[in-house]
Order: C-alpha cells, then structure tokens, then sequence
C-alpha cells in the first residue's frame, strides 16, 4: 500500500513502504522496496524517530531473509504415521476447533493453553487474548515476552502501579549520564547504542556500564563496574543509601508522589550498609563504586537503561525496583534526559504488554480485580470470562508435563529451544492431546515435537498491523509482499477458530484496522485517566486513517493524537492513591549458587548478529558471518583452569541437561562465569540448544526464569577432526558429529568436528555426490581430507576437514561456492583453501552491513594513514551504518597498532 | 699451443660440454667433435613433437653452425670413429684420419634395445632413436597406417602419441600392467593410459610380444596370447642401450656403460665419458638432465675450476622423468609408492585427469607424481633434492611453489 503523508525522502523509490523492523525492541523504522521477485530493497527510514534512518546489521540484512525456501506454505495435519499431510485450511481450522471443544468440555476451559510471542502483532495478540480470556474461559494466555522483560513489567506495577515506561529515546541523545544495566546495549540494541555514543561524542554524555561481563558496550564508556551474578540490587540499595546521605533526595517529589520511602530506606541500608559491604557483595572495587555513586549522585539528567541482565533474573522484578526507587528518590523522572528506562528485547513485547497477552493481566493494562473483570466482560459481551491469573511460561509448560493443560496453541515463537529446561519442554509439548503450531516455517525444534497441526502464519513483510517499541511508540508494520501459498494472518487465523466455536459475532473482524480500532476503544473504555494505557484517540480510527498511522507514543488518549512523550514528572501514578509506590527488596542471592560439582555460572544471552532461533537472521550469509558458531566464552584463567584452549570443545553440564560448544576464551567474561549464546536450535546446530542447561527457578512476582546464571560445570570435549562442508542441499554427517549449521550464500555451510575417520567421511562424500566430478586432496598421515565438487565448472559442493585444533579455513571457498557464475581458473587451487592475493581473502566478517572483513581492516590499519575508526569508515565504509562493529574495529586497530609497534 | 681435447659423439652432452668448457676455459682446448650422422647437433627430447609435426626439424637444432665456430670447434660430422689409441692417445676415424688427443671424452649416447623377435628383420620393423626415425615414421603416419607401438615407457609413450597427432592409427603394446612402470604408481599410470586413449591410442597392458609376421614386410605383430594385431608399421621402444663399443675395444672398464667416477674419468685419466653411455656409481641414466650435470662438472674439471676449495664432484643425480606430450604431462620424481615409513598426499581432480602425488618421509620430501598438469615439477624437484624439512609447507605442497612460498598456511591457527 502507498503511504501517502508520508512520502519516503528524496532518493528513495516512489515505491518503498514504511514499515517497522522485527527484531528488537528499538523498533527501528524500514522503508522497504519490493523488488516484484518476491524479495525487497531494506534501508532504515530517516522519518522514523526511533532509528531516524540507521539501521544496524540484523536490519539491514532483512532483505537477505526473505526467501521462502524454509517456510510452511499450507496447513499440515499429522498422520497416523507419524508424517503429515497438507490439508485444506477449512479441515485444519475444524480440526482446532473440533480437538479445543472436545478438551473444553472434558477437561474445562482450563485445560487449554495459550503460548504467544512478542513477535506477533498487537492485532494477532489482542483476538487470541480476547477468544481465551473472554470466550474459551482459561487465563493461560502467557508469551515468550515471559523471558524477556517480565521482570520490568512487574517492577513497573510494583512500584509505578502500572507497566509505563516513563521516558523516551530521546532522553538517551539528551542525557548527561547513561547508566546500563545488564545490557549489551552495543550488540542488543545497536541503533541505541549509537545514539548513545552520539550524545557521548557531541555532547560528553559520559556512560557507565554495569554488568558482570566486560562486552562490547563496554568498549566505549567512562566507568565499567562488572559485578557479580546477582548483586545489582545490592549497587543500587547502595546508591539510594548513598543519595540520601549526600542530601540528594526530592524530598518535595517524595512527598508528594510516593509512599513507602523510609522503609525501602531502611530495607536498602540492610542490604548496603556501607561501602565495604557494597564491595564485598558485588565484587567491586569500594572507589569504582564511589565514582558510581558520586556521578550518579552529581547528574541530574541521568538515565539509568537495563536489559536483560536485571530482567532474566529470579530477583528481576527487585532489581527494576531498586533502579526505580532511585530515580524517583530523586524526583529524576519523566524529564527530558532523565528517568530508568527498560530497553525491551522483542520487537512488540510492548503490544503484547498493552493487550493483556500475559498470564497475570487481564486486558488492556487491567488485571484481575473483580471490577476489571466485570468492564471487560461488559466491553467484549463476552460470555466466559477467566476468574483470576493464569499460569506464567514455566509453569505452563509444567502444567502441560503434568497433562493439567491438554490443549496448547503455540504461535510464532520456539519454545522448544528458548524455555528453560528446554529438554523437558520438548517432551511435555509432545504429550500433549491436542497440540497446535502457527508457524512461518516448515522446520523447527518445537515442530519437532510434532504438533497435531501447524498453521502458516504470515511472517514480516507479509503481515500487517501494529507494534509498540520500548519507548512505548506504536508504529505500522506494514505488509509488502504477497501472502505466498495458503499463509494467512494470525488474526484470520485466530478469528476462523472463534467463529468455529461458536464465537463468530466477537470476531466478525474484517481486518487488523477493525481490531485495532476495538483494542483502543477497550483501552479507552471507563478509563477516565485511571489507567496508563489510553489510545481512546484511535477508537475510531478508520481503515485509511489506520494505514496512514505515524509512529506515536501512547497514551494517545481522546484529544490528544499527538501522543504523550513521558510521565510521571509530576506524578500521577496509577496506583490507587496515584502514588509511586517504594517496598523493601529481598536479600539479592541467586536462584543457585555454586558448588563443587556446579562451579561456574552459565550466562546466556545474544550476540550481535543473530536473533533468537536464527529462523530468519540464519537466512543471511553476512548474518553468520559475524559469530558462525555456537560458543561458550570463557575467561582464561577459568580456560586454564579447566583445561580449555580457544578453538577447542567444551562440554557444559548442569543439573538440567549438557551442551557441547566451541571454546572462545573472552577477558572480558568474569571468572567463574561463563556466557553461551541463545540462537542455536536442534535445527542449526548438533549439540547447543542452550535451553536444554538453563534452570527454570524464577522470579516470584514476574515469573521470569534466571536464564543467566545456572551452576554448571565445564569440561573439555576432544574430536578428532574439524572442517566445514558446503553444500547445495543437506549433506548428512557421520552420526556423533558436532556441527553448527550456518548460512552461506548459494547454499548450506556447516562446520564441523567429528570423531569419524577419514574413510567414513570420504564415504559420506562419496555417498553424496559420486566421484566422477569430485576434486580431493588426501593426507591421511596428516589427517586432512579437502575435496570440492564440480558441476559444469561451478563449484556446488566442498568439504574440509584437518586434524583437531588445526580446522581449515573457508572463507576462500564460500567465496568460490558462492558465486554462481565462477567457473574458477584452477580448480585444483580450491583445495588450497586461500587465494594467494591476500587482500581478496576477507578474512571472518566484521560489518556485517557492508561485509567488510577482518583481513582488510587490519591491512587499512597496518598499511599506514589509516588511524581512527572512522578513517576506516571512509575507507572501507566498515562501521558506517549500524556501528554496531566500531568496538571491534576499534580493537583491531589497536592491534594492528601494537602488531606494527613491535 | 692448446692442448688437444676431443670429443667423440655429438649430441647433447657433447654439446652441453662444449658450451659449458667454452663459458669456462674458453681457448685452453682445441676442442674437436666427432659424430657420425651428419648433420648439426640437435634436441633428441623434441624428435617427439618433430614427429607430431607440433614443430619443424629446424626447431630442434641446438646450436647453429656459427655458434661452433665462434668458440673455435672443429667439427667432423658424418665421420664415425673406429678406434682409441690410448697408448699412443689418438682416436682412428673410419676413414683412416689419426687425430691425437690430451683428453678423450666419450659422448656415445645409447643405441635402442631391439630384441630378437622372429620377424625382427622384416621391413617395417623400426626404432626410434633419430631424425631418420622420426622421417621413416611420420610418412607412415601421414597416410593414415597402422601402427604398432611397443613400449609403455617414455620413448614408447612419445613415439605412440606423435604417430597418433601425425595422423597413425596407433595401438601401444605394453609388458606389464601399467604404464611407465618405474615412474608411476597405479592411479597415475592409469591416468595416463586413459589420457593416451582419450588421444586416439588404443593401450594395451600385459601384451607379450611373441614376434612379428608379414610377407616381405611387416604385416602384424603376434602376441604371447596368440593375438595377432595388424601392422603396417613396427615401432620398438622398449629402452635403450648405452653405446661403449669404442670404449670396450680400447679395453676400458665397461659394465652396462663406460664406468666413472665422480670426476666422470674412466680408469683411463684422460679419458672421460658423459651422458646415456657413461655409468656413474652404478647407475646408466637414460635422461638429459644428468647428461647436463655431468657436463658441467667435467668442464669445471677440464677448466681447472674448483668449487669452495674442492675438485668438482659429480654426486649423481635424482632419476626425473618427465613425459611431455602436450596435454598429458607426467612427472616423476624419486620415490613413487607408499613405501615402509613413507607418507602419502595425494591430489587429483578425475575429470581435468590430474593427479599428484607425494611421497613425504621423515617430514621430507622423497618423491612425487604428477600426471596431467606438471606444474611445479621444477619445485618438488628442489625440495626432494635439497632434502628440506617440508612440514610448515605440507598442507600447501600440492598446489605449488606460489602456495608454499608465502609463508601463510591455509589453516586456523
């Protein structure tokens, strides 16, 4: 559809659509060009306040995840056989129906679940949390946004009495002082991180960095306090100790608009009585804690940003508390550059907020109180409404262990690979009696727990409605692209099944512009300013007004379209007595401590280039190339300790399951810690579905699991080979290999480590691709097989494989393997593996945006007159888009500096 | 007054002496070269593309006639030698010319093996050793003849696909089961044999030749098997013989060749003797490059020249063949099969029809093949000859010297 008001700016084609990135939760605005093949031209939308324009590597690479090659394209019903057959989606949606009425009437509402996604749209979220909440009768509606930021939901309702963000991003290109909490705001949150860095190099913003792991984001601040696992409550307890002392407190803002301070006073003197305890508790250094403390203290327009470090947490929602008790100790809030600020992780865990599409929300912002209950009964009509609080993830997965819930709907998310316990999740989800999937695509880890019935849903580019960012900013996602196959909406979906049961007239939705218009008027509905959320303006937003919507920030309440920029300023809470609301903190711990068997904590999290399962950032070859592996980064003092070398294989067990992963030894990870990301599935990877060794001990209050810190312990693997094999299709590797799956252009990469001999690989080779165009070199006293295989010149297939801890490099050959029109001069010199120009080997990728690799920055740097990263940037364009790589150019800079130095 | 050296034999040792003793000891000697065909010295290795007609006889001239007259050489060509007067140290020539030598080289070169088939005399029944060969050959060739090629060596290999390109409908006859045997492992020899099929030879292996058959001329050759294979034409490459009759009637200690030592001096101190008829140490080496080496290091000697302190030596040198016919090159290098203790890399693209392979002992290089593509050849023959310690370098022995020789090696670190 053309947006007509609001035309793309000079240079773009008359044909881009504005629409919102779905990966994280900076909500970056795209302007996308369909290129008529099915695939689109990406650039960031300079309109767009989030991003204005930049994107970083994740988004700039939408365009290479487009394809349909991995997607489910019609409704599959699982035959008695085990396999399943397409069926038309009349049969598929009867059968959901049929199979949840049949659950419903012997077993109760109950027995049915709901399992949503912050990568479904408010739209998709709004009718599933209405059709269970309001017609099936069971309050199981919980979403992946359970792992994400819970935490900061409960802590916003704890204390603020409602879960609002008080702040905006334009408080980060305006604040004197950035605090980041638990948060790798540099690879999670690129596009933030920059305007971070802006503020800092224009303005001298400084920037604090707290967090157990030294990481990217640390790279470019002015203090970094990496504490323990656990102790951030402790930091801040201190720091609401320290502003009292100082004679820092608001003492007219506390008065006025909150309760509870001298308690929460009180509560944080036990917790930090003074700076010894402080350091002793976190791990850091008593005088890096009083610079903490005074600049914190000396800065008024501070914003104090957290991530997962503080919400993945069994004390997550104390830990939001204690970051919001100090700013409202403060009065430092709802100001321009100033207020705590949750850096959401999901592109709409905010709309899903906003719905109700959580466990222990009702809708709209509204809860479980008997009146609530009873004014969305009145709004929807609705004739079933649930009674109180339903069951938060783990628990719902539990309950399906324990066949109290027998019907699970599960859409667009994986939580065969992202829950924890992630074994125990695969075999509950198989056991259920009735288990439903809506899905873009065809494979994936909780598909392999074989649903009765998978739904293709629309995916990015496709679908079309709503998403909120974390600076609570509703923009358009808009469709771009055909619905390829029988794909429908999640909407449409969700609707034909209300209608099968019975339930057509609440769902007669023609459109995702009729469910938003009823979401707002629900939001609006006998609010009267008693609720945060308010976007009573878009009631009756008709459909062309809806296809024209402009980024806002809510409330957006009748009479004020503009939107709101920030809250709480003067108070205005959405408690009872409008008063923030301050409580006393447990004693910060871990869920699990250490012990002798367990002795090091297992931190999980993502790295810059991928994004959860890697269903959509796997598709990109510039994506993989950044972090290609699965690894387990280690400190090196914990390395040697355990007897690992980089390169190497680890295997880290714990009391819920055990992983095996590449060892990458990292100083900045914090000894007796370890950090694993979370993007690697059953799908893309042998052995490093991480969730499979992650606790499920959550938070009381949020019921968010402590995904970063499970008691594990480590030990080295040893394999006897390692390679890569590049293939057109899927090339089966000798059972009881490792292998991580990667996407390489023109086809499949995979490196592996393997066991097998050399005849059994050269036999799976043989076995794959004949003999008659196989090129191979063999070296078996060395232990090194290289062969590539031709077809018509064209190089479709190549494995390498060398002795342990001397893997071949491929970079050369994906080279050659990608490029479908080279028909290489020497064929034979495939197998040497590098091109001997230097400088046309890349080397691993650096910028993902522009695939500018190693090899050449270092040769810009080492060569002379290349100083600063953004001489590189000039050079190279490396670093230019999303920055998200500086600190490593940065780094290699510095190398190349020392390298040429000595 | 120079001293009198002479040389008997005019091919290419002859000719390598001569060049090396004039860039040396220009003047010393009056040299005078003795050979019986009559015409300039020429490159025996291109009578195989001569005959394919690749080039013309012109082309295989080594030198030109002005090029022995400036360095003041007699030339007596078309004249052989009858005999060495050693008490006396003249050489006799046929036609009864006495010349009288300070320094007697013997530059023979070597006669083709032709053993004594019945029907061995018949017309049509030919080796291949000179440029009347080569004449003979290519006008059978030329009219589209058949031809029977014995031999799966080198010689027989060059002969075999120059008659082909020349247009002879060619059939390789060989003893043993594979190609080039004493060069060539079994994949490489089967490479070959398929490359020489895929240029219009029909191979075939363990062919015992029983004798030959025709009526006036040749007309076939009869297997051991009893086959019997029509040919208009009989070539006979089965090896060569070194040429020592001289030597032997002037009674110098002969084996298989004119035995030398590492001055390449025959027990008689003013006589020397070099290239295919001269055995060194025990080994008669049938190939150009040792002719060339020894050579040069008798020149030193007969200079005077003397290399850090020491009487040039020649140590003897390592047997490398190299087959060059074009499309099908084949080398081979020192050792050729997984012997005790050795190791093996091989490399090999089936459908181009290259291999290569190399023999690594003790973190050396002790031998290698290459088939199809022998680039490098030059390389790995310097590393088996140096001895070198190849191990940073292995992974990237195989694709060339380009890839050894920058130091990266295609691995993580």
């Amino acid at each position: 559809m053309r947006v007509d008001d609001t035309l793309p700016g000079p240079g773009m084609a008359d044909a881009a659509i504005r629409t919102t990135c779905p990966y994280c939760g900076v909500g970056c605005g795209v302007l996308a060009t369909p290129d008529g093949k099915g695939g689109a031209l990406i650039a960031g939308d300079p309109a767009h306040p989030a991003n204005r324009g930049r994107l970083c590597s994740k988004g700039s690479a939408l365009g290479e995840t487009l394809g349909l090659g991995s997607r489910v394209l019609h409704p599959l019903m699982r035959n008695e056989a085990g396999g399943y057959d397409r069926v038309s989606w009349d049969i598929a949606l009867d059968a959901v129906a049929d199979g949840l009425k049949a659950i419903i009437a012997r077993e109760g509402p109950e027995a049915v679940a709901f399992y949503l996604s912050g990568q479904l749209l408010t739209e998709d979220y709004y009718v599933a949390n209405k059709l269970m909440k309001g017609f099936i009768g069971s309050p199981h509606v919980d979403t992946n946004s359970r792992l994400c930021m819970s935490s900061t939901v409960a802590g916003h309702k704890r204390v603020f009495g409602s879960d609002t963000v008080p702040g905006n991003y334009e408080d980060l290109d305006c604040a004197d002082l950035i605090v980041l909490v638990g948060s790798n705001t540099a690879w999670c949150h690129p596009v933030l991180f920059r305007r971070i860095q802006q503020n800092r190099n224009e303005r001298g913003a400084r920037v604090v960095v707290i967090d157990p792991r030294v990481t990217a984001t640390a790279e470019d601040c002015d203090l970094v306090l990496p504490l323990k696992p656990g102790s951030d409550s402790v930091l801040f307890a201190g720091l609401l100790v320290h502003l009292t002392e100082a004679g820092l407190i608001d003492q007219t803002y506390l008065e006025r608009h909150t309760s509870g301070f001298d308690a929460t006073l009180e509560n944080a003197r036990a917790i930090a009585p003074d700076l010894a305890s402080i350091a002793l508790r976190t791990g850091l250094n008593a005088n890096d804690i009083a610079a903490f403390y005074a600049l914190w203290a000396g800065t008024p327009a501070v914003v104090t940003a957290w991530s997962q470090g503080v919400n993945q947490s069994a004390q997550g929602t104390d830990k939001v508390a204690a970051i919001l008790h100090c700013h409202l100790a403060t009065g430092r809030i709802g100001r321009p550059g100033g207020g705590p600020f949750s850096l959401t992780g999901q592109p709409n865990a905010m709309g899903g907020r906003e719905v109700g599409g959580l466990a222990n929300m009702l809708a709209a912002h509204m809860g479980y109180t008997p009146v609530e209950i009873d004014r969305v009964r009145r709004f929807w009509n609705a004739p079933n409404m649930a009674r109180s609080e339903g069951l938060k993830a783990v628990q719902m997965l539990d309950a399906v262990a324990e066949k109290r819930i027998r019907a699970l709907w599960v859409m667009a998310t994986n939580p065969a690979v992202s829950l924890p316990d992630a074994d125990k999740v695969s075999a509950a989800l198989n056991g259920l009696d009735l288990f439903i999937v809506s899905e873009n695509v065809l494979s994936n880890d909780t598909l392999a727990a074989k649903p009765h019935i998978i739904l293709p849903a629309a995916a990015w580019g496709e679908k079309d409605g709503t998403v909120t960012n974390s600076e609570r900013r509703i923009s358009r996602q808009r469709g771009f692209l055909p619905l390829p196959g029988e794909v429908k909406p999640d909407w449409w979906i969700i609707c034909e099944v209300a209608r099968r049961l019975g339930f057509g007239a609440a769902f007669g939705f023609r459109n995702g512009s009729e469910i938003y218009a009823e979401h707002a008027a629900l939001s609006a509905f006998e609010n009267e300013g008693s609720r945060d959320f308010d976007i009573g303006a878009h009631a009756g937003l008709s459909k062309h007004a809806y296809d024209r919507l402009k980024p806002v920030q809510w409330p957006v309440p009748i009479g004020q379209p503009q939107g709101t920029e920030r809250l709480f300023a003067d108070g205005g809470f959405f408690t009872p007595d409008r008063r923030a609301k301050l409580s006393t903190l447990a004693i910060p711990e871990l869920a699990a401590a250490r012990s002798d068997a367990f002795p090091l904590l297992l931190n999980t999290g993502r790295v810059r280039d991928h994004w959860h399962t890697m269903t959509r950032t796997g598709l990109s070859p510039r994506l993989s190339a950044h972090i290609g592996e699965p690894c387990i980064f280690v400190h090196p003092a914990d390395a040697a300790r355990f007897g690992l070398a980089e390169g190497g294989f680890a295997r880290i067990a714990n009391a819920h399951g055990a992983v095996i992963l590449k060892v990458s030894l990292d100083p900045g990870a914090q000894p007796g810690s370890l950090f694993a990301p979370i993007h690697w599935s059953g799908e893309t990877a042998s052995h490093a579905r991480i969730g499979a060794a992650v606790q499920p001990a959550c938070d009381p209050y949020s019921g968010q699991p402590e995904l970063k810190a499970t008691p594990s312990s480590i030990a080295p693997v040893a394999y006897a080979s390692q390679g890569f094999v590049l293939s057109r299709g899927t090339f089966a590797l000798p059972a009881g290999s490792w292998w991580a799956k990667l996407a390489v252009e023109g086809g499949e990469g995979r490196l592996f480590a393997t066991d097998a001999t050399l005849d059994d690989l050269m036999a799976a080779v043989r076995d794959a691709f004949g003999t008659a165009d196989l090129i191979e070199m063999i070296d078996r006293d060395s232990g090194v097989y290289r062969c590539a295989v031709t077809q018509g010149g064209r190089l479709t297939a190549a494995l390498f494989v060398g002795p342990a801890g001397r893997a071949p490099l491929w970079d050369t050959v994906k080279l050659a393997f990608a490029d479908p029109q080279s028909v290489p001069e020497n064929r034979l010199a495939l197998l040497a593996g590098r091109r001997l120009d230097g400088a046309a080997d890349p080397g691993p990728t650096v910028c993902a945006c522009f695939g500018v690799g190693l090899n050449a920055i270092r040769a810009a740097f080492t060569g002379g007159g290349t100083v600063t990263p953004e001489d590189i940037g000039r050079q190279l364009k490396a670093g230019t888009n999303c920055g998200s790589c500086l600190p490593e150019i940065r780094r290699i800079g510095a190398s190349a500096r020392e390298t040429v130095a000595a | 007054m120079a001293e009198p050296l002479i040389i008997v034999g005019k091919g290419m040792a002859a000719t390598r002496l001569v060049d090396e003793l004039s860039q040396r000891a220009l003047g010393r000697y009056s040299i005078a070269v003795i050979g019986a065909e009559d015409r300039l010295a020429y490159n025996r290795v291109l009578l195989s593309p001569l005959l394919a007609g690749e080039i013309a006889e012109l082309d295989i001239e080594l030198k030109p006639a002005a090029w022995w007259k400036a360095r003041g050489v007699s030339t007596l060509y078309g004249r052989a030698v009858a005999g060495i007067d050693r008490a006396a140290r003249t050489v006799t020539l046929e036609d009864g010319l006495n010349l009288p030598y300070g320094k007697l080289v013997l530059a023979t070169g070597s006669r083709p093996l032709k053993p004594a088939f019945p029907g061995g005399e018949l017309p049509g029944v030919a080796t291949f050793r000179d440029t009347a060969d080569v004449g003979m050959m290519r006008a059978y060739a030329q009219r589209g003849a058949r031809i029977v090629v014995i031999g799966g060596g080198l010689l027989g290999l060059e002969a075999a696909y120059g008659l082909a390109k020349a247009g002879g409908n060619v059939t390789l006859l060989h003893l043993v089961d594979r190609l080039m045997e004493r060069q060539l492992d079994a994949e490489g020899a089967a490479l070959l044999a398929s490359a020489m099929a895929a240029r219009g030879i029909a191979v075939r292996l363990n062919s015992a030749t029983k004798g030959f058959i025709g009526n006036g001329k040749v007309e076939g050759v009869q297997l051991a098997d009893g086959t019997i294979i029509p040919a208009d034409l009989v070539v006979i490459a089965i090896g060569v013989r070194p040429n020592t009759d001289l030597a032997k009637a002037a009674g110098l200690a002969v084996d298989r060749g004119i035995v030398v030592d590492d001055g390449l001096a025959s027990d008689d101190a003013n006589i020397f003797a070099i290239g295919e008829c001269a055995q060194h140490r025990g080994c008669v080496y049938g190939l150009v490059e040792p002719a060339y080496e020894q050579a040069r290091v008798l020149a030193m000697r007969l200079a005077g020249q003397k290399h850090a302190g020491l009487d040039a030596a020649y140590p003897g040198s390592l047997l490398a063949t190299n087959l060059k016919v074009s499309g099908v090159g084949v080398f081979s290098a020192g050792e050729f099969e997984a012997g005790e203790g050795a190791e093996i890399v091989v490399l090999r693209d089936r459908a181009a029809g290259i291999y290569r392979k190399f023999v690594l002992r003790e973190g050396r290089l002790a031998g290698c093949v290459l088939v199809g593509d022998t680039q490098g050849a030059l390389f790995y023959l310097g590393l088996i000859r140096s001895g070198q310690d190849i191990t940073a370098i292995r992974a990237d022995l195989p694709f060339g010297e380009s890839y050894c020789a920058d130091g990266r090696i295609g691995e993580a670190a």
